[in-house]
């Protein structure tokens, strides 16, 4: 823009780190009532009902909750790895290899189970997560190799394995030959809070599992700010080379980034399948180890932030659902809002660094 | 010119002088600027003092004292650092036949160092910058393990495959060159900062951060060491050079070592935050510590040391007293020139 130009701040605003997020959700707002407008809706109705219709309700409330749960989990562990500069973008792929441990315990144990196989699972889902991001953990500490790249690329590689389990040695018998596995039994389901008696969730698929995302808020919240692990990761992020001067274990470092962010994404992983899913097949791509990266940016890498972003981004998902059925606009809206976002975010970022200024005439 | 010495040896100083006196009396009008007194009061006809960006005095340097110029420079008098009796004690940190190769085509190989440094005691190591003293001080620290445990010593243990953690644990403490990245921690408070090598004074319980403790350590050095920042919580990129490395050394010599190794105590720092600085060097010798001092900055050295040695393209000289040396026998040796076998002088 003429008359307008970015200066350097001295130091980071620390005012603007909190508002550029707000900024950035506002700015996704209206534009997005542009798009709704462009599309040849009543852009306020729109409006009405992707953000507010979705949770006017228990049912809606309940379905928040069980989409913000796993993203939010996700998000806490890759951004303990992101604040030491450790990009994990594979989450998703860590996500079906928790879902995939999980379900190996279900069937194995489907018609002799017990109270004991739920917990089993979950401590295998995290297993299963850790041990998909240990391999990108084990090439990078050992051979440098990127491991933004090479978790990606393992992802596609989970995706196939969860394809080739549902059609090949996994599938249900009983199944019509559809790529899906048994329907867990209960002892492999997370309780529905509906199952406790609790009327006011009667009918909803909220679950016990978001009790797992509830206890890691507070343990990642004193892993970030007040554990001394937690303080080396982020000097090896900020300044690779103090890491070095006090002699904080660079390849420890990497391992632990990678596995607490690979366990994270691998209970989400058995949230779905021993959750609303309730078993494992080939369509269950939910991408929440994507969307969890913009979370964990929304969110500021800090677990507060977090909270909040996952579920302002489960609400976009619900939207785009429900603009979907109510308006026969196209699902897509959900990417376009989530795009907007994170692309409003990155802009409103540099208002951190810069300030804008008038242009001085010369 | 800015700084046009910083990577020469006090001969080509000279020589450098003698051409510039020449363009000078054939016409050529040369501004020159650099912290070091004396070459001002060489060669300069007028200077122009500035402080904390303002213009202070315009003066004939030639009549000026180091003293007159270094008091224009800071606005008051200027504190001289105190000489001490020095009485050598056991060996505390030695090197014996270190070698390191070269880490990638700009690094330079470490050929076979002798040293032994004893409690008490402050020897320098001076050099043309390049000449290996990076590489010297990751190999005694631990950044850059040996490929030989008894290459490095502390106190008679062999540490040499030691991590830069575990040697500090033993008493090793050390202050880099670089300040902002290395020292310290940029975007992170003082408090934090003491945690990056401090953390084992008392400031963990269960593997969480006593923040209670950290703040205490970190105000202690701010007032032990006249650190002037808004406050403990204060940015470690919001202080200048020489409060930033006063905290870095505070929170060093505060941690009670038995040796330190100090890069460059006073590069970029202000003439009164130097003087500060090798007060307390000196102060923590007499308390017992052996003290390593590698600096460019050969003035330095000699105000300072008890004894001296010379990098020169990855070999270490023979060590000198001080007082048994003079700036043009230093300056050879920089050059590379040293006896190369000659037995410790200073061990006697």
């Amino acid at each position: 823009m003429r008359g307008l130009r970015l200066v350097p701040r001295a130091q980071p605003s620390r005012a603007m780190l909190f508002i550029a997020p707000l900024l950035a959700v506002l700015l996704t707002l209206i534009v997005g009532l542009g798009v709704f407008a462009w599309l040849g809706q009543n852009p306020l109705r729109a409006f009405r009902v992707f953000f507010i219709d979705p949770v006017s309700d228990m049912s809606g409330f309940s379905e928040l909750l069980l989409k913000a749960s796993p993203l939010c989990l996700i998000a806490l562990g890759l951004a303990i790895g992101f604040r030491a500069s450790i990009w994990n973008i594979g989450a998703e792929g860590q996500m079906y290899m928790g879902g995939i441990f999980a379900t190996g315990l279900a069937i194995r144990f489907h018609d002799h189970g017990g109270a004991w196989l739920l917990p089993a699972m979950v401590v295998a889902g995290a297993l299963g997560g850790m041990f998909w991001a240990s391999i990108t953990a084990a090439l990078r500490a050992q051979f440098h190799a990127n491991e933004i790249l090479v978790s990606l690329m393992l992802t596609y590689v989970a995706d196939l394995v969860v394809k080739y389990l549902v059609f090949g040695p996994w599938q249900d018998p009983q199944g019509n030959n559809f790529p899906i596995t048994v329907q867990f039994s209960d002892d492999a389901l997370f309780p529905l809070f509906a199952s406790w008696g609790w009327g006011a969730f009667e009918g909803t698929r909220l679950n016990a599992s978001v009790f797992l995302t509830v206890a890691a808020i507070p343990l990642a919240w004193l892993f970030m700010e007040r554990s001394f692990l937690g303080f080396q990761l982020q000097v090896t992020g900020l300044a690779p080379g103090a890491a070095r001067y006090a002699g904080f274990p660079e390849k420890r470092m990497i391992w632990l980034a990678l596995l607490i962010s690979g366990a994270a994404a691998g209970l989400a992983g058995v949230s779905e399948v021993a959750g609303p899913i309730g078993q494992l097949n080939d369509r269950w791509q939910p991408l929440y180890g994507f969307t969890a990266i913009i979370v964990a940016a929304l969110g500021r890498m800090h677990a507060v932030g977090i909270v909040l972003a996952s579920l302002l981004m489960a609400l976009l998902y619900l939207g785009g659902e429900a603009v979907q059925i109510t308006l026969q606009l196209p699902k897509a809206l959900s990417q376009v809002f989530q795009g907007l976002l994170l692309m409003f975010l990155l802009g409103c970022d540099v208002l951190v660094n810069y300030r804008i200024a008038r242009r001085v005439a010369a | 010119m800015d700084e046009p010495t910083s990577v020469l040896t006090p001969q080509a100083v000279d020589q450098l002088f003698e051409t510039l006196r020449k363009l000078s009396s054939e016409g050529t009008a040369i501004m020159f600027v650099s912290h070091k007194l004396d070459e001002i009061r060489r060669l300069c006809h007028r200077a122009t003092i500035f402080r904390g960006g303002k213009w202070v005095a315009e003066v004939d340097p030639r009549k000026e004292t180091e003293e007159s110029l270094a008091a224009l420079m800071i606005g008051r008098e200027f504190p001289r650092t105190q000489r001490r009796e020095h009485a050598p004690g056991a060996a505390a940190l030695e090197l014996v036949n270190l070698s390191v190769p070269a880490d990638g085509p700009f690094g330079t190989a470490l050929k076979g160092i002798n040293l032994e440094l004893h409690s008490g005691e402050i020897l320098g190591v001076a050099g043309v910058s390049g000449n290996g003293q990076a590489e010297l001080l990751e190999a005694i620290t631990g950044e850059q393990a040996s490929s030989d445990s008894g290459m490095v010593r502390l106190l008679g243990q062999p540490i040499g495959r030691l991590g830069a953690a575990e040697r500090r644990r033993l008493g090793l403490v050390n202050v880099p060159e670089e300040r902002l990245g290395r020292g310290a921690v940029p975007p992170m408070s003082l408090i934090e900062n003491t945690l990056l090598t401090a953390h084992r004074q008392g400031m963990l319980q269960h593997g969480l951060v006593s923040q209670a403790r950290a703040i205490a350590y970190a105000k202690a050095c701010i007032e032990g060491f006249d650190v002037r920042c808004s406050g403990a919580a204060a940015k470690a990129q919001s202080l200048s050079g020489g409060n930033l490395q006063k905290f870095i050394v505070g929170r060093e010599i505060r941690q009670l070592p038995r040796a330190m190794v100090v890069a460059q105590p006073t590069w970029g720092v202000d003439v009164a935050a130097s003087a500060l600085i090798r007060q307390q060097i000196i102060d923590l010798a007499v308390r017992g510590v052996a003290v390593l001092v590698i600096s460019e900055d050969l003035g330095e050295i000699l105000e300072m040391c008890d004894r001296v040695a010379v990098i020169a393209a990855g070999r270490l000289s023979p060590s000198k007293w001080v007082s048994d040396t003079s700036a043009e026998e230093i300056g050879r040796w920089m050059a590379g020139m040293f006896p190369q076998d000659a037995p410790e002088l200073a061990a006697a």
